[in-house]
């Protein structure tokens, strides 16, 4: 079990407000990721969550219990930290075995149990090295497997990628979404990259500024942005925004479009604009182009379509994909 | 070519280094080179070999016990050392891991005490031994240096406990550690190091004090600081006796730091670079 309520949950130090209240169902089972840009409170949301930091008011449940002010090590959480947090003078062997231990648990059984979590996570053989003699994404192994030993009724995971480099990150992502699947725990994920948070989420929670700007699976928000914020943090690359008249034809203050809902053409469209940047990835060519009018817009084009610096290309924005927001920034239906 | 001028600078490098360190130690070598002299040789000027007479060990032995003062300063340094570990230790952990808006304002009045002249409050702190009658008391001793050198040992261990990130113990707290479990399994064990040169240097710095031992002291609690200075007698100067008392005050805290160099140098200098 590991269903997770947050009711008007405040954390204010001194006079700032970090988080002015929120309110959250986490369900069992569920893989949330809290996203947000740097400061948005969301790291001090699941501290909030694991007992780390106190709540200013409101109330934390975990399982209909309210935990709001029992201990960290009370409230069956297991944590996965950014800097993994290992303990360097044990070796990994006694650094998995450590809350089992704390457990106070027979010794044959935290033998098995580390046993069992060190083959999961491919560790056995270095179950007798010190942290400092591993590789980021052992390490990080590590702190995964001194969570899962303990059968927590949630994991909470705090940017615990960012350290590691692009191509193990994508590897270490697929482990962690395995891992879940397998487990199927209540998991609690923070992060500031929304690739992590659309490619791993059951539920994405957007936060900003402490307050939470929308709740939803990773499709509906791409899909339906409730506001600007939304809507410029989910995907990749940005949406782009276009006010002025072309945005009131279309009676609205603000009008976005992604750059995958942009087609491209050398020879005609609705806009016309020069390249200004060409970025080619292979499959994709991401063109940065200056359009008359209008101004800088990003359009996402296939790999085979070669243009470069200067060029002229015409842009027409698939109206079925256009978001309209008022003049709050909110989206209009 | 590049490694005959790296060789070279190498070379230059530890000549000066050499130079430098004898210059320093100079003043404790020509101590130990003046005990071994009579009085007559050291009174006659600058001399580097003595006769090798040891006869300024066996008069300081039988003219004045020794043992006594070595007692002393025995007790005064590690009982003093024990006294600070067990107050700086909470308040250099409160600090580094539960700092407030004024913490670093509390460190930096700690070491402003040390700015001040000792004996700007040699009058008022006389006064109080002397009304709680703790003149010459082991135990006023061991309290008064343990407060000088307070400000150093909670300087060192702030820095020290500064170096153990937080996350860890933030960690071993989501495990389940209690309080002391946190305590005893993971902070103790990673501020061994810091711990142990903190003591060291402690020790050190009580067992060199001298300007409050020689002036709270006259028998009872005099360490070998007040044995030193009582050979500076009306009598006269007696060079070669004095050095005799000198060298053998300063021998096991000598043998001690060079045992323990490697170990000092580290927790003077940890932190600095990283």
């Amino acid at each position: 079990m590991g269903k997770i309520v947050l009711r008007k949950v405040n954390k204010s130090f001194g006079n700032t407000a970090v988080i002015p209240g929120i309110d959250l169902a986490i369900e069992d089972g569920e893989f949330v990721v809290f996203v947000g840009p740097s400061g948005c409170g969301k790291s001090t949301l699941l501290r909030l969550i694991a007992g780390l930091e106190d709540t200013t008011s409101g109330t934390i449940e975990i399982d209909g219990r309210d935990v709001t002010d029992t201990a960290p090590a009370q409230r069956r959480l297991a944590m996965v930290f950014q800097s993994y947090a290992l303990y360097p003078h044990m070796s990994v062997r006694k650094n998995i075995a450590f809350p089992l231990k704390m457990a106070k648990l027979p010794q044959e059984q935290i033998n098995k149990k580390v046993e069992d979590a060190a083959r999961i996570l491919n560790l056995t053989n270095y179950l007798e090295r010190r942290p400092g003699q591993l590789s980021g994404g052992q390490r990080q192994r590590v702190a995964i497997g001194r969570a899962i030993v303990r059968q927590p009724s949630a994991f909470l995971f705090d940017e615990p990628l960012s350290n590691l480099d692009a191509a193990l990150r994508g590897s270490m992502r697929l482990e962690i979404s395995e891992l879940h699947h397998q487990l199927n725990t209540t998991m609690i994920y923070v992060t500031h990259d929304q690739v992590e948070a659309m490619t791993m989420a059951d539920k994405i929670v957007v936060l900003n500024a402490g307050n939470i700007e929308q709740v939803g699976s990773p499709l509906d928000l791409y899909r339906s942005p409730r506001n600007l914020f939304v809507a410029g943090f989910i995907g990749s690359p940005k949406m782009n925004f276009v006010s002025g008249s072309y945005a009131q034809a279309h009676s609205a203050v603000t009008v976005g479009v992604r750059p995958e809902h942009l087609v491209l053409s050398r020879e005609s469209g609705e806009w016309h604009g020069t390249v200004t940047v060409a970025e080619h990835l292979g499959a994709d060519t991401y063109l940065h182009v200056q359009v008359d009018g209008i101004g800088l817009i990003t359009a996402r084009a296939s790999g085979e379509f070669a243009v470069k610096h200067g060029d002229s290309v015409f842009i027409t924005p698939d109206r079925s994909r256009i978001h309209r927001f008022d003049a709050n920034g909110n989206a209009l239906a | 070519m590049a490694r005959t001028i790296s060789t070279r600078r190498t070379a230059v490098v530890t000549l000066c280094a050499w130079i430098v360190a004898l210059v320093i130690f100079f003043p404790i070598l020509y101590t130990i080179i003046t005990s071994f002299k009579s009085e007559a040789e050291a009174i006659q000027g600058f001399n580097l070999i003595p006769s090798g007479t040891v006869e300024s060990y066996v008069e300081v032995q039988t003219q004045k016990d020794y043992f006594k003062p070595f007692m002393n300063s025995v007790i005064l340094s590690l009982g003093s050392t024990v006294l600070a570990l067990l107050v700086s230790v909470p308040a250099a952990w409160a600090m580094a891991f539960s700092p407030t808006k004024r913490t670093k304002d509390i460190l930096m009045w700690m070491l402003s005490t040390k700015m001040m002249p000792a004996v700007a409050v040699l009058v008022p702190i006389y006064l109080i031994f002397r009304d709680t009658g703790l003149l010459d008391s082991r135990i006023g001793l061991t309290v008064m240096l343990m407060l000088i050198n307070l400000p150093i040992v909670v300087w060192m261990l702030y820095t020290y406990f500064r170096e153990i990130p937080g996350e860890i113990l933030e960690a071993a707290r989501m495990d389940g550690a209690s309080l002391w479990g946190e305590i005893i399994y993971v902070l103790t064990p990673m501020a061994v190091p810091g711990i142990a040169s903190t003591m060291l240097l402690n020790i050190i710095l009580a067992w060199n004090e001298a300007f409050w031992t020689i002036r709270l002291t006259t028998t009872n609690a005099a360490p070998l600081t007040a044995f030193i200075a009582s050979f500076s007698s009306p009598q006269g100067l007696f060079w070669a006796k004095l050095s005799a008392a000198s060298t053998l005050a300063i021998a096991p805290i000598l043998v001690m730091g060079w045992f323990s160099q490697k170990q000092l140098v580290r927790g003077l200098t940890f932190g600095a670079v990283k």
